[in-house]
């Protein structure tokens, strides 16, 4: 027989970093992949996905790169199609309709709704498609599935910081800029729509699996919240018409947790948050205690979507 | 090919399958509104299908575990689950040690990027940290050879180059256990004799390895211990020449089955019973290396018939031709058939390995089509004590002498 070539390479002959030093049968017995209990078994994903978390990095980074990949604006894109949604509900709503009289700086307004609209819709659409887009890879190579939503959220952030330096030139342009007091809702207002859009984000990843309706679902569903959130309007309309008469039917418009984490950037990142008048345009309830509870609840519903992923993603690789 | 050398299964354990059973729901209906329309009856719409049926097994360290069984018999379930790709219905598997699957060369692979990018990333989804790929990087791109295209984007690779990028990530990749599913039967032959060799290198090092295929060669030079599955059934564990022996049986009945027959459409010339026998007339079909061999067949001519000629083949499993005459070739004319003839090819020995052979007879015009061929009709086994390779028992003598 010739001499066989050593096909390792060449770093491998000696020690490998981390694992050769072990010999395989100290290594602890664990159990692979058992169907995931109802309760428990959360942490345990937790630290499994920490471990892979270079992978994750890997997979934003794929997701932001192939998603402009070959076009010749490239990132632009991302930054456009928002720009454009401003230029369209400015002239139509605010031009036309005349809310931008009634709004100041109703361009600026209307960014800080758009932009974390847009980072809530990105997630949730992009969550709803994960599963079954990765079927290649899902039925070969184990890893924790929840890396997909997972990395839809991290593109997504990563896109709506982006966005955020258009914000930045307007505050410049207009050369007005936002109150520091109410700075410190944003870090609170961004985790509670993460938390909440990827809580949801795993249960329709995996129904989508199961019902491939769940994506034109979403587009119907995400189409109405939008026009439950106060975006494009302000808040204080929906108050005059509803706080009188129905108080309850406000209580519950006022419970979306979308409606509170837009009017929390509103009030944190939107300068003239005044009108000449003085009266106050942002919503002047307790933001921090309701995103506080806002935060809780989604930390438990994230508990609640995760242990329903986690069941259900044993049977993935089949469904598909 | 010298057998590798045999693990000893005193190893520790490294996979413990304990009575996995694997249950396959198949749905009817995918959309929401068939799934409304058939609510009430949606039970019907479901089929329940077990891929798996209480499989247990142990695979020790420096193991080389083959899974052979018929398509639909469940060993790439059993790999998937293994693998911790897909979720046993019950039972339990404990594995320890890093373990890399390789059920598809460039899973994960995305068109849209580039060949560098596309390392990275399925080096990661492979398990390697970011540093360990930096530090193969040189090492994986020189062995797969396309240097000058790193940079061009994976979806104009010729499906070469992907091959052999997303070979050269997969080798790279360190772990203890190696799940390989038909890997090998992709790719050029040197490509193929680049897989192999690093599995023999895998096993030198004394790693882990499960994999399924339908080569049976492979699994014999490969394995030492090989579990076949039948319909998720585990139904023979053992060493590969005893599995693969059960493997052929079972094959018998299908191989039958599946031959296929050419006749003239004026049906001048008709085989009608085709036997093996030990040379002397008594029907056998269980032979030794050097054995006699007798290849008898009935031809019944409807019309007196000048011009024909008489031919038989003989293959092995992978339908490779070992042996193949006619009365032609010899250059025998065959006096002109009336009625019925009993054509006779008998051969003093067989040199043969062990194996399953098929024959193939045929009668036929010294030129033009066929009048009557039957393929695979018979079929004969050769045993042997010795598992050797290849197709001619070439009677070996070994000597070392010093010198």
């Amino acid at each position: 027989m010739t001499a066989q070539p050593d096909l390792r390479p060449a770093v491998t002959r000696g020690a490998p970093p981390g694992h050769e030093a072990t010999p395989v049968g100290d290594l602890p017995l664990e159990v692979v992949s058992v169907q995931a209990k109802v309760f428990g078994g959360f942490w345990s994903t937790v630290r499994d996905i920490w471990s892979y978390r270079e992978l994750l990095g890997q997979l934003v980074r794929k997701e932001l790169k192939v998603k402009y990949k070959d076009s010749v604006l490239g990132f632009m894109w991302t930054l456009l199609r928002p720009l454009l949604q401003l230029l369209v509900y400015s002239v139509a709503i605010g031009y036309f309709l005349g809310n931008g009289k009634a709004i100041p700086d109703f361009g600026v307004y209307l960014f800080t709704g758009l932009v974390s609209w847009t980072l809530f819709g990105e997630i949730i659409g992009g969550c709803t498609g994960c599963i079954v887009g990765n079927a290649g890879l899902i039925g070969k190579v184990y890893f924790p599935r929840e890396l997909f939503p997972l990395a839809v959220v991290g593109a997504a952030i990563v896109n709506f910081v982006l966005q955020l330096s258009v914000l930045l030139i307007a505050y410049v342009f207009t050369w007005s800029w936002p109150q520091p007091s109410n700075l410190p809702l944003v870090p609170l207002a961004l985790l509670a729509l993460v938390v909440f859009a990827l809580a949801l984000g795993f249960v329709l990843a995996a129904s989508n699996v199961y019902l491939r309706d769940m994506q034109y679902l979403v587009e119907v569903g995400l189409l109405l919240w939008f026009w439950m959130t106060p975006i494009v309007y302000d808040w204080t309309k929906v108050r005059d018409h509803l706080a009188a008469s129905h108080k309850l039917l406000f209580d519950i418009y006022l419970a979306n947790p979308m409606a509170n984490v837009v009017l929390a950037f509103q009030r944190s990142l939107w300068p003239q948050a005044v009108t000449p008048k003085g009266r106050p345009f942002y919503y002047g309830g307790d933001l921090y205690g309701r995103l506080g509870i806002l935060i809780a609840v989604c930390l438990v519903l994230l508990w609640g979507a995760q242990r329903i992923f986690a069941r259900a993603q044993g049977n993935f690789a089949q469904e598909l | 090919m010298p057998m590798t050398t045999r693990a000893s299964a005193s190893g520790p354990v490294v996979i413990r399958v304990s009575d996995v059973s694997k249950r396959f729901r198949i749905h009817k209906d995918k959309s929401l509104k068939e799934r409304l329309v058939n609510f009430n009856r949606s039970r019907r719409h479901t089929e329940d299908f077990w891929a798996l049926r209480n499989v247990s097994c142990e695979v020790h360290a420096g193991q080389t575990l083959g899974l052979i069984g018929a398509n639909g018999s469940g060993k790439s379930t059993l790999l998937k689950v293994i693998g911790g790709i897909l979720t046993p219905t019950e039972g339990i598997v404990e594995r320890r040690g890093r373990i890399a699957a390789l059920l598809e060369l460039g899973a994960g692979f995305h068109g849209d990027l580039t060949g560098r990018e596309n390392v990275y990333l399925n080096a990661s989804i492979l398990g390697l940290s970011k540093s360990q790929v930096d530090q193969y990087f040189d090492a994986i791109v020189d062995f797969s050879g396309i240097e000058p295209f790193i940079d061009t984007q994976v979806k104009f690779y010729s499906s070469g180059m992907y091959v052999r990028l997303a070979f050269a990530v997969a080798v790279h990749v360190d772990p203890e256990i190696l799940l390989i599913d038909e890997v090998l039967a992709v790719g050029d032959e040197p490509y193929q004799r680049k897989c192999m060799e690093r599995i023999k290198a895998f096993q030198r090092e004394g790693r882990t390895i499960v994999f399924v295929t339908h080569g049976l060669d492979s699994i014999r030079q490969l394995c030492d211990r090989v579990i076949m599955l039948d319909h998720g059934i585990a139904i023979a564990d053992g060493s590969p020449v005893e599995a693969i022996r059960t493997f052929r049986e079972k094959f018998d009945e299908q191989a039958a089955a599946e031959a296929s027959t050419v006749a003239d459409e004026h049906g001048r010339l008709m085989i009608v019973d085709t036997r093996v026998t030990d040379g002397a007339g008594t029907i056998k079909s269980r032979f030794r290396p050097g054995d006699p061999l007798g290849i008898e067949f009935d031809v019944v001519a409807q019309q007196r018939t000048d011009d024909w000629a008489a031919g038989i083949a003989i293959t092995n499993h992978l339908d490779l031709t070992v042996f193949g005459t006619n009365s032609v070739i010899q250059n025998i004319p065959l006096e002109p058939i009336e009625g019925k003839r009993l054509v006779r090819y008998s051969f003093d020995e067989i040199p043969m390995v062990e194996g399953q052979y098929f024959v193939t007879v045929a009668v036929h015009p010294t030129v033009g089509p066929e009048y009557h061929r039957h393929d695979r009709v018979v079929n004969f086994k050769v045993y042997s004590d010795a598992s050797d390779d290849g197709v001619l028992y070439l009677r070996p003598k070994l000597e070392v002498e010093p010198l």
